[in-house]
């Protein structure tokens, strides 16, 4: 007796089973003429609403849906690596020369470049004001680590291109970051999240951070945060998109790839990114990276010719 | 203060006026969360009664294993599910990844358990006094479990209503395997409520994500009225 309802119910839950794996192909949201492309962004080009300008021209022009995730960078990578989206948008340039060294992305191209700035309150408690970024970096430390009141230095803390960065600044100060600053005492410490939550912590801490500009521009209204230093070469800010390696994931969607790619670097695109943001912050976010290739030293090819 | 008096005025207004995004971000919370718990209940009903009439060796221990399973943190069963759908993982070829059917099977598999451990819960709550009547009145086995399962209903169903809670409330699970991404069609997109909250407050949008948050409430009234409503009837 036992046995045999045992045996009905399991029969019932197998029946089941068949019944929600049909239903669940038969509800698959896939539209059936428009080609989906997926790309995983850095939070900075999702959060300033760039992408949000760009995606409806692309979707219009070459009948395709565009489906965007924003993470980090790293995470972005990781995306990438296991071949979950057709296309990355990020800005490490180290890490992207490594991803494709792998053999993992393909056909790397430069629409964009802008500056990091290191924000803080405006009382500046480390008086770092007008310095360079490394200097600027060793004063934070250097008064955190004394435990001047109100210098705390807020990272973004999860392997981000911004994160990349504040780490090359560090090196750049002649410190081991960590042994010399992860973890090195509460002036130090790690958001774990995207470039805009961090701002609202170091806001809500009164605390430094290194933003990338359009970011920072973006959410300025919502901030007592000022820029205290914004020039020193290595602040420079490289944006790229790649197509994720057809080669290595074949079913990959590598011919709508291959378009966002080449829309990105193309004129009407370049002229976009140039004025976008102008009319609401009265400068722009992001700087074409068309004809600028020289000044930021990247390749010509890299910014210049589309995919084949 | 004066942020969040702000925020509920804003949120009134995105609400009376039917703000399309606002809705479109509400109605498909509802449908993922209510197919999943759907789902859950088919699994979770059968297999909770299979365990409650059921005798074999190690039962206990499997009711020990599902109650632990309750605490089951979002982001694990996401992180489950994602490296189970993600292009290189066992189901990559699928390409479930971002999508909403993703977000349904990660929400089932956060529910089952409380589901199932509560119906067998529910069913060891009936009155001994029934099963003995049941017995002595000559039932047949199939009888007995009718009746028992009819008797266990309403507790069934509030177990059915704390599945779709945890279902429609969490937020780390639809995050890893839904991306929050808000596409141009709605059925490509995957931002819900609780991901929409996050993303929001993470802008500093704190008007938004408080209207959210109030429409997310005003749902789950409405799944325990209704729900109410049947176990009144």
């Amino acid at each position: 007796m036992q046995r045999r309802t045992l045996f009905a119910v399991a029969a019932v839950m197998v029946a089941l089973l068949l019944i929600c794996g049909c239903t669940g192909t038969t509800s698959d949201p896939t539209p059936a003429e428009k080609q989906q492309l997926r790309i995983a962004t850095t939070t900075s080009l999702y959060d300033t609403k760039l992408l949000e300008r760009l995606t409806p021209i692309f979707e219009e022009e070459y009948n395709a849906e565009v489906l965007i995730v924003s993470a980090g960078t790293g995470k972005a990578i990781e995306y990438g690596q296991r071949g979950d989206v057709d296309v990355l948008m990020v800005h490490d340039r180290v890490r992207e020369d490594a991803f494709l060294a792998d053999g993992y992305g393909v056909n790397r191209r430069v629409f964009a470049y802008n500056y990091f700035v290191i924000v803080g309150p405006e009382s500046d408690p480390a008086g770092i004001k007008g310095m360079q970024p490394e200097a600027a970096f060793t004063a934070i430390r250097e008064k955190g680590m004394a435990g001047t009141p109100g210098v705390v230095f807020v990272s973004r803390g999860d392997n981000s291109g911004t994160h990349s960065k504040e780490k090359a600044i560090w090196k750049g100060a002649g410190f081991n970051y960590s042994a010399d600053v992860q973890g090195s005492g509460d002036w130090y410490q790690e958001a774990g999240t995207g470039m805009g939550a961090t701002l609202e912590m170091a806001n809500e801490k009164q605390a430094y951070t290194l933003s990338d500009i359009g970011t920072y521009l973006a959410y300025k209204g919502d901030l007592d945060l000022v820029t205290l230093v914004d020039e020193g070469d290595i602040l420079l800010n490289i944006y790229c998109a790649m197509q994720i390696n057809p080669a290595k994931y074949p079913d990959i969607n590598s011919t709508v790839a291959k378009d966002w790619v080449n829309f990105m670097i193309s004129d009407d695109v370049q002229k976009e990114i140039a004025s976008f943001g102008v009319d609401q912050y009265g400068r722009p976010l992001f700087y074409a990276a068309q004809d600028d290739w020289e000044k930021i030293g990247v390749p010509q090819a890299e910014v210049k010719d589309p995919i084949a | 203060m004066y942020e969040i008096i702000e925020g509920f005025v804003e949120a009134i207004r995105l609400i009376v006026t039917l703000d399309p995004d606002v809705m479109a971000i509400a109605a498909r919370s509802v449908i993922i969360s209510l197919t999943a718990t759907v789902l859950a209940t088919l699994f979770a009903v059968p297999l909770g009664a299979a365990i409650y009439f059921g005798t074999f060796r190690g039962r206990k221990g499997l009711i020990n294993l599902i109650q632990t399973l309750y605490a089951l943190p979002t982001v694990v069963v996401g992180l489950l599910i994602f490296l189970l759908i993600s292009r290189v993982g066992p189901f990559g070829s699928l390409r479930l990844l971002f999508t909403p059917t993703a977000m349904v099977i990660a929400q089932t598999v956060l529910i089952l358990p409380i589901m199932t451990g509560l119906t067998i819960s529910a069913l060891s709550g009936v009155d001994p006094v029934l099963r003995d009547t049941l017995r002595s009145l000559g039932a047949t086995r199939l009888q007995f479990l009718v009746n028992i399962m009819k008797e266990a209903r309403f507790a069934i169903l509030a177990a059915v209503a704390i599945g779709f809670g945890r279902a429609i409330s969490e937020v780390g699970a639809a995050i890893l395997v839904g991306g929050n991404i808000m596409a141009s069609s709605f059925a490509s997109s995957t931002r819900v409520l609780t991901t929409a909250i996050s993303l929001e407050t993470s802008m500093g949008n704190i008007s938004e994500s408080i209207a959210l948050g109030i429409v997310l409430l005003i749902i789950a009234l409405g799944v325990n009225l209704a729900i109410t409503t049947v176990q009144h009837r």
